[in-house]
């Protein structure tokens, strides 16, 4: 009886001081990048390029990276969306058998699973094979590539989770499959498609190894798909070893608008979905 | 469409390091630990060694923090706190590695190169398989916490009743019921942290060194598989074995990965079927 007690006052300590230690991982990362990150960000830092090469120290901030980031991101999101959604709306029961549905969600969570890396690789590849150097464009398509398998996953598990009931309804009433999607099942899916989308936009937007073979890096904003770009994480990872502190400070405050970035589309995610869900039917 | 495409960066990646292996066997690939591929030594041996060390250490670490740690959330805590904790680590997944990799630069290689290495007697530059591993560890974190809370929650509440009302306390009911219960899935979710673990590329190639050496202590600097990889990228181009030798590395990689996300990915469903008949 004694023992027991001991092992169960042993084993909740250190459950406690696990989660204390995940925890403090969490704060940690934060302020390490609000110290190092806040002094660095001014005005100048978030409207201007650099002006003396990005190995060179010198003025200038990381507008490049900034544009170059939101560039990528969005349009590898919509991308993305325009796949992800006609795929996770096949994927479901009036259109797909059960066999084949289960099947490609398979393949979705195997590809979900597949390190940023390889997509790079493959991009790198397939830019050498068509003769496309290092571009906006390549790095839109890597991200995509990326982005697809997170999106049409769990766009598929809100579309699936809509009650049978309200499908059938709706083809009572006469609407076709088509017409019963794109009104009905989406609609009411919304919470779900849209927190899908800003997932995949917030692993989009802070992925590097993606992006790093097939993007480039340069220190102008590009002028069209098929200049190189500059994005934050390249950024962070290019600059974060310079033995120069002027050039470290451009990657901290590289870090802080990213973090930043991603945390507020967190945080917007649960709002949006909350909010959103009051226009569901229960 | 979908699976066409995983087929698809199989083949290519089959096809582009086949010229490779068309002049080395793989035996002589794996087996041989000389890096050296301007020289035409393409000894992967170091480099398996290096990711193996780095993702085994991590997950020595991470696997039992993490089990631990979900363990409280999903069984000691109720409610709102319960669902504040798991949106916590859901933001925790959502950090960029390069975030992470930057933070560790800043806080954790320092502390190595000073304080940790010269307690053990030796010299490091702080860049080496300690640090890249300890990073992983802190990374993979909320993926197995994630995954883990989710199962304990599926164990049906009635198999815990039952336990209390024969006299066990609330610490053996967890152990001897729920952990029984859960670890096939508590299983599949290791193996997913290890999938991600594996293919981690920037913090890693940021912490590792990169340096396709056989490393002989944690303080060494080694490579990883995508850590060279993300290295090496400039320079890749230029011979064509080396090119080859490359998307062999890819190959490697998202090969280990798929096998550990399958497996995860059957287990779990396993788990699943296993659950439901039980409530049902």
């Amino acid at each position: 009886m004694r023992r027991g007690r001991i092992q169960e006052a042993a084993f909740t300590f250190l459950m406690v001081s696990s989660l204390a230690l995940v925890t403090a991982t969490l704060v940690g990362i934060v302020a390490v990048v609000l110290i190092k990150g806040g002094p660095a960000l001014s005005v100048d830092m978030i409207t201007e390029t650099p002006t003396a090469g990005y190995y060179l120290g010198g003025g200038g901030g990381i507008l490049n990276a900034i544009v170059g980031s939101l560039w990528l991101a969005l349009s590898a999101t919509a991308l993305a969306f325009v796949v992800s959604i006609a795929v996770a709306t096949y994927l479901q029961r009036e259109f797909s058998t059960p066999r084949l549905a289960n099947a490609v969600r398979t393949v979705l969570e195997l590809l979900w699973g597949v390190p940023s890396i390889v997509y790079g690789v493959i991009c790198f590849v397939i830019m050498v094979f068509v003769g496309l150097g290092t571009s906006l464009l390549a790095g839109i398509v890597a991200l995509t590539l990326l982005e697809v398998p997170i999106m049409t996953r769990v766009m598929d598990e809100s579309l699936s989770s809509v009650p049978p009931e309200l499908k059938v309804s709706a083809h009572v009433l006469g609407s076709n499959r088509a017409e019963t999607s794109v009104r009905v099942v989406w609609r009411q899916a919304a919470p779900g498609l849209v927190s899908a989308v800003l997932l995949a936009f917030g692993r989009g937007i802070g992925d590097a190894a993606s992006i790093l073979f097939t993007a480039g890096f340069t220190d102008f904003i590009p002028r069209s798909v098929l200049d190189s770009a500059a994005a934050l994480p390249t950024m962070i990872f290019f600059l974060s070893t310079s033995p120069l502190p002027e050039v470290r400070e451009r990657a901290y405050a590289a870090a802080f608008v990213l973090l930043a970035l991603v945390l507020v589309i967190s945080v917007a995610s649960r709002l949006l979905t909350h909010k959103l869900s009051t226009y569901v039917v229960k | 469409m979908v699976c066409a495409f995983l087929a698809l960066v199989v083949l290519i990646l089959v096809f582009k390091s086949s010229y490779l292996l068309g002049q080395r066997s793989l035996a002589d690939l794996l087996l041989t630990t000389d890096w050296n591929p301007p020289r035409g030594r393409f000894g992967l041996l170091p480099i398996i060694a290096g990711s193996v060390y780095v993702t085994g250490l991590a997950m020595v670490v991470a696997v039992p923090v993490s089990v631990l740690a979900s363990t409280y959330i999903a069984e000691y805590m109720r409610g709102a706190a319960q669902h504040v904790m798991k949106s916590f680590v859901d933001v925790l997944a959502g950090i960029p590695s390069v975030v992470y990799g930057m933070c560790a630069i800043i806080v954790l290689v320092p502390l190595v190169r000073d304080v940790v290495a010269p307690a053990f007697g030796v010299n490091s530059t702080g860049f080496c398989v300690l640090s890249a591993a300890a990073v992983l560890a802190v990374m993979v974190f909320p993926i197995i916490i994630s995954v883990c809370v989710d199962i304990f929650r599926a164990v049906p509440q009635e198999t815990r009743e039952a336990s209390l009302a024969v006299g066990a306390t609330k610490w053996e009911t967890t152990k001897l019921v729920v952990f029984r219960a859960a670890l096939p899935g508590v299983f599949s979710a290791v193996l997913l942290g290890l999938g991600r673990a594996f293919g981690e590329t920037i913090a890693v190639a940021m912490l590792v060194g990169n340096l396709p050496r056989m490393p002989a202590s944690l303080f060494d600097s080694a490579a990883t598989l995508p850590s060279l990889i993300a290295s090496t990228y400039g320079e890749m181009m230029s011979i064509p074995l080396y090119d080859s030798a490359m998307m062999l590395l890819a190959l490697i990689l998202i090969l280990i990965v798929l096998a550990f996300n399958y497996l995860a990915g059957l287990i779990k469903k396993r788990f699943e079927r296993l659950q439901l008949g039980e409530s049902a």
